[in-house]
């Protein structure tokens, strides 16, 4: 039972020390630490194009890291979800086939079994759902997509959820029904871990928070992140923090500063 | 009854009768690769393939040794070289690809000129031949197709999941690199074995249009692999059997076939799904 090992707490699952990776000659990860605990929920913050999506690749291991180490504890499942706009949606392929696709194991012809049928209906009602199982991926919407790839990432039994944006494009109901529905996993017992650029949306409301570029910025609670300085060197723009209803809300002043730049 | 003994002519004669089973094999052969070549938007790879494949077949040819062997090597090796580049994605790998199969296939073409004698063979490999084919070619595709069929059956999710979404694949223990190894291998294999028949300068189009065909009937992957391969074999048959009677290229009549299908599936298909039409962006 892989789940009993789940009441250790403090285990590290992944440590990254000194990381760096390059595209080319191009330095898209520079110095990064990050350690990752059991049953933690963490989530990274950063602007697009600051290497976030390079750091999961680099630690669910297609990324090749130039310098440092990634150490993921041994026999560690992890279930990957992929940013929506890197799937190939025209894929001739049924939300029922995507989630089978990751029991590389079958008999000896593969067609898709009774039990596993079953099995793929238990995780899309898990998810809400269930009644999407033979359409084609393109057929969904923008939230039942993100959930068809949660549900493959969940149907593997995975120690830690890795997710690259699971709110971008997704209006704001969809938002708030993916960040309970992972609230709810991480109460079970699930360790996560997800990029995000929804500052106020979704970052706010995690235990823990990463300010990324290229490099960790800043690492801990939203309320000690969540400050204009740390954001301003992360963003690299102007940005207030006010507080609303006990948290943090975070303001940029991009508009502002482009009034600014025409006088 | 006189149209149907005529339509039963050409089975009296053996060569034509031995070109139909390996036409009809590599038909539903390069249908079922061509499913992964598609997806995988490696069209250009069995183009290449084929080109280098014919450096290597009319090398054997000048220098005696046995088809299958010489080209076979060739198409293997090349084959492996096109994966390792594909893999690293440099910049520029595909226009390398292109200089190393066309250097290769004019090479073909050179000893082609410079030994006469050697030529009738070479030119059977360049457009195919029907007339060429031998008792050992049956063999050969018979034996590819059902090693095809194999790999396929035993490494479906395998190969799907990998052709899906390479990264994730790799998380989940999938070795990425071998089964890709294995499909190129597998499509070196095929591309040696029909060539003799369907010819180097059209088995590219063999390997991309039922499939792109397949693609536009239907969303489902696993019925894609059973009507690519089920297309790819019916044109051959018709083909082989209508350039018997019209006296045209079996080869040329065969793709024409195809594109034939292919256009009717895209008028039928196209005013009903969009979705499946933006597929063809796979090519
Ligand atoms: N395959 C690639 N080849 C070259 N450069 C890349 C590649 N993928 C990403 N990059 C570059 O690396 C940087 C970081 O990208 P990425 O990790 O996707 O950032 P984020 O997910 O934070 O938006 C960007 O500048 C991007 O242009
Ligand atoms: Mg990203």
């Amino acid at each position: 039972m892989r789940r009993s090992i789940l009441n250790k707490t403090d285990t590290p699952l992944i440590v990254c020390e000194h990381v760096s990776c390059t595209y080319g000659n191009a330095p898209v990860l520079h110095d990064v630490y990050l350690k990752i605990n059991r049953r933690e929920f963490v989530g990274i913050v950063g602007p697009s194009g600051s290497g976030k999506t390079t750091l999961l690749k680099a630690i669910i291991g297609s990324q090749p890291v130039a310098h440092g180490s990634i150490t993921i504890e041994p026999q560690l499942t992890i279930g990957y979800v992929p940013q929506v706009e890197t799937v190939d949606w025209y894929f001739p392929v049924t939300v029922e086939e995507v989630i089978v696709m990751t029991r590389a194991k079958t008999k000896w012809w593969p067609q898709i079994t009774t039990a596993e049928r079953k099995a793929v209906r238990e995780v899309l009602e898990k998810l809400g759902i269930a009644d999407v199982a033979h359409r084609h991926i393109r057929e969904l919407s923008g939230g039942q997509q993100q959930r068809v790839f949660l549900a493959r990432a969940m149907f593997c039994q995975p120690d830690i959820l890795v997710l690259d944006e699971p709110t971008a494009g997704v209006d704001v109901r969809t938002r708030h029904e993916i960040l309970h529905l992972l609230a709810d996993l991480h109460e079970g017992g699930l360790t996560i871990l997800l990029t995000t650029h929804d500052l106020n949306g979704l970052a706010a409301h995690l235990p823990r928070l990463v300010c990324f570029n290229k490099t960790v910025l800043a690492d801990g609670n939203p309320r000690d992140v969540l400050t204009s300085q740390i954001l301003e060197a992360t963003y690299g723009a102007p940005m207030e923090v006010l507080e609303h209803g006990g948290m943090p809300l975070v303001i940029d002043h991009g508009r502002v500063a482009m009034r600014g730049e025409g006088k | 009854m006189i149209f149907a003994l005529d339509l039963l002519e050409p089975y009296g004669f053996q060569f034509f009768r031995n070109g139909l089973v390996v036409a009809t094999i590599a038909g539903a052969l390069c249908g079922l690769l061509g499913v992964f070549v598609i997806l995988r938007g490696m069209s250009y790879i069995g183009h290449g393939l084929s080109h280098a494949v014919f450096g290597g077949a009319a090398a054997s040819a000048v220098i005696k040794v046995n088809y299958f062997l010489g080209a076979g090597i060739w198409g293997i090796v090349s084959g492996l070289l096109i994966a390792r580049v594909a893999r690293r994605r440099v910049i520029g790998a595909d226009a390398a690809i292109g200089v190393v199969t066309t250097a290769s296939f004019a090479l073909g073409l050179a000893l082609m000129n410079r030994y006469g004698q050697a030529s009738k063979s070479i030119e059977a490999v360049l457009f195919g031949s029907v007339l060429g084919v031998k008792v050992v070619d049956i063999y050969a595709v018979a034996l590819v197709g059902l090693l095809g069929l194999v790999v396929v059956v035993l490494g479906y999710r395998k190969l799907l999941f990998s052709t899906f979404d390479r990264d994730v694949a790799q998380v989940s223990n999938v070795r990425v690199s071998l089964v890709e190894a294995v499909l190129l291998a597998m499509i070196s294999l095929t591309i040696l074995v029909t060539m003799r028949v369907i010819g180097t300068l059209l088995i590219s189009a063999l390997l991309v249009i039922p499939a792109a065909s397949a693609r536009m009937t239907t969303n489902s992957f696993s019925r894609m692999l059973w009507i690519s391969p089920i297309i790819g074999a019916v044109t051959c048959f018709v083909g082989m059997n209508l350039s018997y009677h019209l006296d045209t290229s079996a080869s040329a009549t065969i793709i024409l076939l195809d594109a034939l299908v292919f256009v009717v599936v895209y008028a039928v298909a196209g005013t009903r799904n969009r979705a499946k039409m933006a597929s063809l962006a796979h090519l």
